[in-house]
């Protein structure tokens, strides 16, 4: 019996040093390039390794049963008439349980860390009246967050590209070009039919909506350029709406800034 | 009470077919039914099938190549809608519903003959209707959610069909409901209890409630979208006013109960289909009651979790987030109960034991992504990505269509009264678990680097992990020939099966193979312990 239990016991320790080191030395993600980024990496981590220990450990249980409890040529007859196990079962209830509670709550943290649960700014600078309904992702601001750098940029979406308008230099451009380490304010909406605003080095996303506005913040952390992805059907050439996003150093998204700005035209 | 049902009435022999002609015919019996809906899935099953395929050969290289986009667009719409509507639910529900409820409550028919018939006999037309509507104008191309504006803004024709074959399959998927839940509750023979019912009753007892909840909000949703297409309504036309998120909404009310549709049968199956194997009792029969009338009730108030970038309000992103991960206790006690009904059993290692256990394995997979999906945080960057495309591929294939192949391996000595090739049918398993998993689990990592559902064309440095894929695609269309080579040589020269090749305890093996029209010669056997193994012996 106890050496039942050693191997149990070696058993469960080795599902879990595996998951750990896996968990820990794979690395299945993308650059991170924004404040999201390691944030969402970090809950990554820590799902990825619950679930390798639930998959080996179940994985090893159903073969392992099947090699040791197989009908062998010579038995006959039935298994044991073992009907249930009510204390094992209330066990396999409430650890789930458990578990499942724990990760939601880890992962309302991370939502609000990313800025997910604070409540839409009402007086936002880009929404032209307050009775305008606008749903908004992660990175909400919040009122007294609204910094005085803050980069307001319009996106419209259509089949099949995104435009990028720059309302403080009065431009549209079709790259995305911003500072690094700024926080960024969009203000998205659909000509057409649904589109999705995508940047897999940010981890975020949000469906841009015909009809509704959507707003999404984020602070890219690294300089360099990355795909910006349509990630919701729009039609034929859906798997070619891709525009970039170009992270700068402040000097030269300024440089960028002043060359394509242009006067205020009166009407 | 019980309703006995008069024999004479409800299947006049002399009026119905012999032999295949039967099956073709407009047949009462429930067990002709049974087979109807299984081929008929089959069929369609190797269509959509066909349509996977092409979509893999088109992946296989990062430019959109094989086909034209619009074309492409049409082909991923057909086989997410043919695989659900027309293989999946009919197959899991409407073929092993038929045949084996009956026997279960000990009844001679199901409760309205001609409703199930009628029901049967909606599919095939819609089906066809839906695949012709390629040679209209262009099937559907919105995909299987045909989330509006864009399916407003496609060619109508396509999409007026695709609404029109979904309607029908979604009222003959109703009224298969209503004909479970009267026979389960009606038809039961004097003297058997609820609580000694075979698993798979209570499986499809809460299938088919949610089937009745939830599949009149879609053809409700469906007939407001045919309105915006036809008659320039505005419900959802964001250029009247309409709100497209409303849609989604609806549709998604219906389309997440749709996953455990497809999946609670199926848990009933397997349930049916491991104490016979492992000879051993069901472990844990009554917390696995209760564990699929939990997750019919929390399966109705997840829906949200396919919008969380959809544009919903933070606190309707969290409830939804915790109502999803909690689907995973009940989920979780089945699999745990399922692993104990091995532990300690005398297994055969046979065909339908080995597809059984691949989709314990492979279903817990999907259920692990599937927690994971519901986070919000964690959503956000993966949805509409191949990371879900995976994850759901691992619930209904890995799942659900291992099983349809594992209770084919264990019915069909009953339904022919000839045994199955038991090397083919573990080369078919092997070929099918190897193929499955290559072709999907590379599919988790694209997701996450960036590579969005739905596009015929995807960044090139994708193209090896997507060959991999294809090529796991490829095995899992070559496993198919094994399994029909399997079914045509043993209906025609298998081995004879006798009755009761498993020695199995549930009523549908206490009668001859095939059974007779009326199931039983005599009385139907009173079955107190559908699960008793091991009591005899010890």
């Amino acid at each position: 019996m106890l050496n039942k239990n050693f191997y149990l016991i070696l058993t469960i320790s080795l599902v879990f040093a595996i998951s750990f080191w896996i968990g820990f030395n794979l690395n299945l993600l993308p650059a991170e390039a924004s404040i999201n980024a390691p944030i969402y990496d970090e809950l990554f981590k820590i799902l990825f390794i619950i679930g390798l220990i639930i998959f080996i450990g179940m994985t090893i249980a159903v073969i392992y049963s099947l090699f040791k409890f197989r009908k062998r040529n010579d038995q006959i007859g039935d298994g044991i008439a073992l009907e249930g196990n009510l204390s094992l079962e209330i066990v396999w209830t409430i650890i789930p349980s458990i578990i499942v509670l724990l990760i939601g709550l880890y992962s309302y943290n991370i939502y609000d860390r990313m800025g997910g649960m604070k409540e839409l700014n009402h007086n936002h600078e880009m929404m032209s009246s307050n009775t305008e309904k606008i749903w908004a992702g992660i990175s909400q601001t919040s009122d007294n967050e609204i910094a005085i750098n803050n980069l307001s940029i319009e996106v419209s979406a259509m089949q099949f590209a995104f435009l990028f308008n720059y309302p403080k230099g009065n431009f549209i451009s079709g790259e995305l070009h911003v500072p690094v380490d700024q926080k960024v304010s969009m203000k998205m909406e659909s000509k057409d039919v649904i589109h999705a605003f995508w940047v897999p080095e940010f981890r975020i996303k949000q469906d841009i909506i015909p009809g509704q506005p959507t707003i999404l913040n984020f602070t890219p952390t690294k300089v360099g350029k990355y795909p910006i992805i349509c990630a919701e059907l729009c039609g034929p050439y859906h798997g070619g709406m891709r525009a970039s996003i170009i992270v700068e150093e402040e000097s030269d998204y300024n440089e960028w800034f002043n060359k394509n700005k242009k006067p205020e035209v009166n009407l | 009470m019980t309703i006995s049902i008069d024999p004479q009435k409800t299947n006049n022999e002399s009026l119905q077919p012999k032999g295949w002609l039967r099956y073709f015919s407009f047949s009462l019996d429930h067990k002709v039914i049974g087979i109807q809906y299984l081929v008929c899935g089959f069929l369609f099953y190797l269509i959509g099938g066909t349509l996977a395929s092409a979509i893999r050969i088109e992946l296989a290289s990062p430019m959109s190549d094989f086909m034209p986009r619009d074309v492409y667009n049409q082909v991923l719409t057909l086989h997410g809608t043919i695989m659900i509507f027309l293989w999946i639910v009919p197959v899991v529900n409407g073929a092993f519903g038929n045949y084996l409820i009956p026997f279960y409550v000990g009844a001679r028919d199901m409760a309205f003959p001609r409703l199930n018939a009628v029901a049967f006999w909606l599919i095939p037309p819609s089906g066809l209707m839906l695949v012709a509507s390629y040679f209209v104008e262009g099937a559907a191309q919105a995909g299987w959610t045909a989330y509006p504006p864009l399916s407003i803004t496609t060619p109508q024709s396509g999409q007026i069909i695709w609404i029109l074959s979904v309607l029908l399959l979604g009222g003959s998927s109703i009224f298969g409901g209503i004909n479970f839940i009267a026979t389960i509750i009606k038809l039961r023979r004097p003297g058997l209890k609820l609580m000694q019912l075979p698993m798979y009753c209570w499986a499809m007892l809460g299938t088919s409630l949610l089937v009745v909840l939830s599949t009149p909000v879609l053809a409700g949703t469906l007939i407001l979208l045919s309105f915006d297409i036809i008659a320039n309504t505005g419900f959802f036309n964001p250029v009247l006013g309409g709100n497209v998120v409303v849609y989604q909404h609806l549709f998604w009310f219906y389309s997440h109960p749709a996953v455990y549709i497809m999946v609670l049968p199926a848990f009933g199956l397997v349930s049916e289909i491991l104490p016979v194997h492992a000879r051993k009792p069901l472990f844990g029969y009554t917390t696995m009651v209760f564990s699929i009338m939990g997750i019919v009730v929390l399966g109705l108030v997840v829906w949200a979790h396919h919008m969380f970038t959809s544009g919903t309000p933070p606190w309707m992103r969290l409830f939804f987030t915790i109502a999803t991960a909690f689907i995973a206790v009940p989920t979780g006690i089945k699999f745990f109960n399922w692993v104990a009904t091995l532990w300690g059993g005398k297994i055969s290692i046979n065909s339908a034991m080995l597809f059984s256990c691949g989709f314990i394995i492979n279903f817990v997979f999907g259920g692990i992504t599937g927690v994971a999906l519901a986070q919000v945080p964690f959503d956000i960057h993966v949805h509409d990505t191949y990371f879900v495309v995976a994850h759901f591929h691992y619930i209904v294939y890995g799942g659900t269509v291992f099983i349809i192949f594992s209770s084919i391996y264990h019915w069909f000595p009953k339904v022919t009264g000839k045994m199955l090739n038991e090397k083919l049918g573990i080369l078919h398993f092997i070929i099918t678990f190897i193929g499955f998993n290559l072709c999907f689990a590379p599919q988790h990592w694209l997701g996450l680097n960036g590579m969005p559902r739905r596009v015929a064309e995807y960044d090139p440095q994708f193209q090896f992990v997507n060959q991999i894929s294809s090529l796991g695609a490829l095995l899992m269309a070559i496993s198919t020939i094994p399994f029909l080579i399997n079914v045509f040589l043993s209906v025609r020269n298998g081995k004879d099966a006798g009755d009761n090749p498993w020695n199995a305890l549930t009523p549908e093996w206490l009668t001859s193979s095939p059974p007779p029209v009326e199931n039983w010669e005599g009385e139907a056997p009173l079955v107190e312990e559908p699960y008793g193994y091991g009591k005899e012996i010890s």
